[in-house]
């Protein structure tokens, strides 16, 4: 037996002097002394301490930290606005394949053409799912995909001889968006939702001026609803010359259903990690492509992956890197994006079809809509009411105020104790405008059954919460810890392992 | 039905029925109808899985990877061994499945995999915090600036001529909407040789080892920025720094790099990670996740992200950065690479490197047609001139089979037959031999063509 204690203790605090898991290859070269090709006052004083182990205990250690984390092929995981659908294993082996991992991203492109082709055919598929014909895959992650639109804005009015310095988000925006507008430069001004949670349009009306350069829009909101009035927001967005932004967070309720792009969007982000199902890897990695219009092109980040027609008859077409854009934003980071996520989604795309993303995201509106229609069912509704009485898209947000007044558990609460039956909490506490709010995300991958079981146990926390509340306010109990002090943490942070000497 | 939904007919149908609408298409009443397409996606249908990985295999067939030649390609990534382990635990659904840890209490692993990598980081780079990743290592060279922006006064970038083009160009995108200059400091001999600075200057920017593979006198360069009050930022290849002075040695402010030498893949390019690492004073101004320790209600040691009010879903505008989802599984790659190698095994490892690549130098360098274009110490990667078209004699090479590098003209006009050669552990005394042969003929035969024609 593993003495409880045991399971926290750290990698380093398994090292012992002497022990490895690394042999190094025989020197097979002349040996010139050491200190002859790197002198002493070059040299570091001590080595790195990392830890000195073998093989078994290595693999031991991960395995069993692994054992300690939750993740989407164990179980249930509705975590709202991060689309937490099934991972297909088919992904992990084509990844693996020499042709596609182990090419180096500066292999000239006449070697690489298998990797550029594949580039491509991903940003006209991308592209077309969108409505808007040009994609750049360069962007690491939805947040860098962000930092791209509003920099290809910025070029746009700059190209036109206009200086603007606001950009419009709603209250509903993730973090991310107010976040990217300070990093891009700009000032961040909010727009209101209205009482049935779309963007209130005389708020817009009255804040989107000739200083305004862009409103960022996620469609379906965060909210889980569709901006009805999108038509609108689009005439008065475009009416003062600003850029209309999709973020692509929720692009999983509409994929062949209605692109952002037939909406009047200029720019869109996809998360590949989200509708296109990149595993989410405990926090990436993710990547996070943008489509643009034709006049927002020629402002997208360098290099662009191209394919130049043969001009000789019964050649194959060449794809190749165009550097050769003057009027890009430049490099958003190296090389040419995360190929690695690139060949999962192209092979989703490939495997799905269509039909297949229509029906996905059709599933995944159903699977919501169906479970909320659960949660409406008496015993839940009067504690978790839905925060906006429509119909929702891909996901919803519920309000646990009433619970929190009535039955004296918050949403916290409710989150911790759903750890204790084995699924995973919906998103809490977001959007910031929805008190005690719970957002749920079942995705389409996810059977009627979980449906049903996971409105059971949400019925049972409430049902238990009548009896005794201190029970939820306590909770987890099963969890390999319990809650932790966040608090804490945060003020005297302890961020590395201690070692002798520090 | 797709293989990856499980909503029969019966359940749709049961479904719809529970919701109180009659067909789908009810459910997306809200979408105006001008704006639906009425007409399906134009995607090829959908393939059987085993269609699917026919589609892929025979795309990786037509790129040529580190396995089909012999690569001395390098300039940022690395085809350096990764061990099985690694694949056998970063696969395992328990790390590749769940997203950002926000309930700890069920995502103990990764934040304790988060924890072990921080203190790593801290360790090759000998400053004290580093963050649990960024996206990769150009951009992380970005992020730093914009810490810069907000720690330090100043309008004014200096950035040595001899930190990678693409992290050059990554700080340029930003720095133009941050309304902030960005300088060059040239290269003498192969090394920084800084401008006279000034109080105006808010962060001076180097790489080591620097691109041309040159190592560079990080405590004199930090200790110039230090002296007008600016950030000292390096960009630094991890895997070096087992033997060279740290950036905390050298009184840096952010050290940040490439981690993908670190137990990733190449993969074309991504995904690998950045490392982001930091003095005490600027904790509190770091971008992304940091795990942290602390204790549960019942005393139990446990781990959180921590310092959360640095964050974008925190603090909104005001956040130190906008990023989100980042790394986390290459940067787990890069623990565990970390503790397979160990602490003398790093440096057993990059000590071979040193040798190797001082053998390597020395072997091209006496090949008639090429010389060294500097002679500062290296570790595992050197910059050498042809006195022939640099892309032509990669070709031929590339043609035996050999790939001996990358070719330095695009970024830097000066080296117009520049080609910086990078040596990992994988290149054997026996591959570099090959390369001095290949490279030989290619020199001479490239120098024959020019020589016919004139």
């Amino acid at each position: 037996m593993i003495a409880q204690a045991d399971d926290t203790l750290t990698i380093y605090e398994r090292s012992k002097a002497g022990r490895r898991a690394f042999v190094a290859p025989d020197t097979d070269v002349p040996e010139r002394a050491p200190d002859e090709l790197l002198a002493p006052e070059l040299r570091r004083a001590e080595p790195p301490r990392l830890p000195e182990v073998a093989e078994p205990e290595i693999v031991r250690h991960y395995n069993r930290l692994s054992k300690r984390n939750f993740d989407l092929d164990t179980g249930f995981y509705p975590l709202g606005s991060c689309t937490m659908k099934h991972n297909p294993k088919l992904h992990e082996r084509v990844a693996g394949l020499p042709g596609h991992a182990r090419v180096h991203p500066l292999q000239d492109p006449r070697y690489a053409q298998g990797a550029l082709e594949l580039m491509w055919r991903l940003q006209g598929a991308l592209g077309e799912i969108a409505g808007l014909p040009h994609v750049s895959l360069q962007p690491s992650a939805g947040s860098q995909g962000e930092l791209a639109g509003v920099l290809l804005t910025r070029a746009l009015h700059e190209d036109r001889g206009e200086h603007r310095t606001k950009v419009l988000t709603p209250d509903t925006a993730h973090g991310t968006n107010p976040a990217t507008v300070t990093m891009a430069g700009y000032e961040v001004v909010k727009v209101v939702s209205d009482s049935g949670g779309n963007v209130d349009l005389d708020d817009l009306r009255a804040k989107a001026d000739e200083d305004v350069a862009c409103l960022m829009l996620t469609n379906p909101s965060t909210l889980g609803l569709f901006e009805t009035g999108i038509e609108e927001i689009e005439r008065i967005v475009h009416g003062v010359g600003a850029t209309l932004y999709y973020d692509g967070a929720n692009l999983n309720a509409i994929m062949g259903i209605s692109r952002p792009g037939d909406m009047g969007f200029d720019i869109v982000h996809f998360n590949l990690h989200k509708s296109f199902t990149q595993p989410h890897g405990g926090g990436g990695p993710g990547a996070g492509p943008v489509a643009v219009s034709d006049r927002i092109e020629p402002y997208l980040p360098r290099p662009q992956v191209v394919r130049r027609e043969s001009t000789t008859n019964g050649n194959e077409p060449f794809y190749d890197l165009d550097y050769d854009r003057p009027k890009s934003i430049g490099r958003l980071r190296g090389f040419q994006g995360n190929y690695g996520v690139f060949v999962r989604s192209y092979a989703y795309i490939r495997s799905l079809g269509a039909a297949g993303l229509r029906e996905a995201s059709e599933t995944a509106v159903l699977n919501a809509n169906y479970l909320l229609a659960k949660l409406r069912e008496a015993g839940v509704a009067q504690y978790l009411p839905a925060a906006y009485d429509r119909l929702c898209m891909h996901e919803f947000v519920l309000s646990g105020e009433p619970m929190r007044r009535e039955l004296k558990i918050k949403t916290l609460d409710m989150a911790k104790r759903l750890l204790d039956h084995g699924v995973h909490p919906p998103t809490v506490y977001f959007p910031l405008i929805v008190e005690e709010a719970l957002m749920v995300e079942p995705t389409e991958t996810e059977t009627k059954e979980t449906l049903d079981h996971f409105a059971e146990i949400v019925t049972g926390i409430l049902r238990e919460a009548q009896e005794d509340p201190e029970i939820a306010r306590e909770a987890p109990y099963t969890t390999p810890v319990r809650r932790l002090d966040e608090a804490g943490a945060a003020r005297h942070p302890v961020v590395r392992q201690p070692m002798n000497g520090n | 039905m797709t293989r990856y939904t499980s909503a029969t007919d019966a359940d749709r149908a049961e479904m719809l029925g529970a919701i109180g609408v009659g067909s789908i298409d009810e459910l997306f009443a809200d979408i105006p109808a001008a704006l639906r397409l009425n007409r399906p996606l134009a995607l090829d249908a959908g393939l059987s899985e085993q269609e699917v990985y026919e589609e892929l295999k025979a795309l990786a067939a037509k790129s040529t990877s580190a396995e089909d030649e012999i690569s001395f390609l390098g300039a940022g990534m690395y085809d350096h061994y990764v061990p099985a382990l690694v694949d056998s635990i970063i696969l395992r659904s328990e790390f590749l499945t769940p997203y950002t840890p926000y309930q700890p209490e069920i995502s103990q692993g990764g934040l304790q995999a988060m924890f072990e990598y921080q203190t790593a980081i801290s360790e090759l780079t000998g400053l004290p915090v580093s963050n649990a990743s960024v996206y990769e290592g150009p951009s992380a060279v970005a992020a730093a600036g914009y810490v810069a922006t907000a720690a330090s006064k100043g309008s004014r970038f200096v950035i040595s001529r001899g930190v990678h083009p693409h992290s050059r160009e990554c700080l340029r995108t930003l720095a133009h909407a941050w309304e902030m200059e960005v300088v060059e400091a040239p290269l003498s001999g192969g090394v920084t040789e800084l401008p006279s600075l000034d109080e105006d200057v808010s962060a001076v920017i180097v790489q080591q080892p620097n691109f041309l593979g040159a190592v560079e006198d990080l405590a004199a360069l930090s200790g110039a920025a230090h002296g007008v009050g600016a950030l000292s930022i390096a960009a630094c290849d991890p895997l070096p720094l087992a033997l060279l002075k740290t950036p905390g040695e050298c009184g840096v402010d952010i050290a940040v790099g490439e981690g993908q030498s670190l137990g990733n893949r190449l993969d074309f390019g991504g995904p690998s990670f950045g490392f982001f690492a930091a003095t005490e004073a600027l904790m509190r101004r770091m971008p992304g996740r940091i795990a942290g320790e602390t204790k549960d209600i019942d005393g139990k040691r446990g781990f959180v992200l921590t310092l959360q009010t640095r964050e974008q879903h925190i603090r909104r505008e005001k956040a130190t950065s906008n990023i989100c989802t980042a790394q986390a599984l290459n940067a787990l790659a890069g623990v565990i690479y970390l503790s397979w190698l160990g602490g003398q095994g790093i440096v057993e490892l990059v000590e071979l490197m040193l040798q190797r690549t001082a053998y390597a130098r020395d072997r091209l360098a006496a090949i008639d047609g090429v010389t060294q274009i500097h002679e500062q110490p290296v570790v595992r990667e050197f910059a050498v001139a042809l006195d022939a078209p640099v892309q032509r004699v990669i070709a031929r090479c590339q043609e035996q089979g050999v790939n001996p590098g990358y070719a330095l003209g695009r970024d830097y006009p000066e080296y117009e037959n520049g080609l910086l050669v990078a040596i990992t552990e994988r290149r054997t005394r026996a591959d570099i031999d090959r390369l001095a042969d290949v490279l030989t003929a290619a020199v001479a035969a490239e120098r024959q063509a020019v020589g016919a024609k004139a």
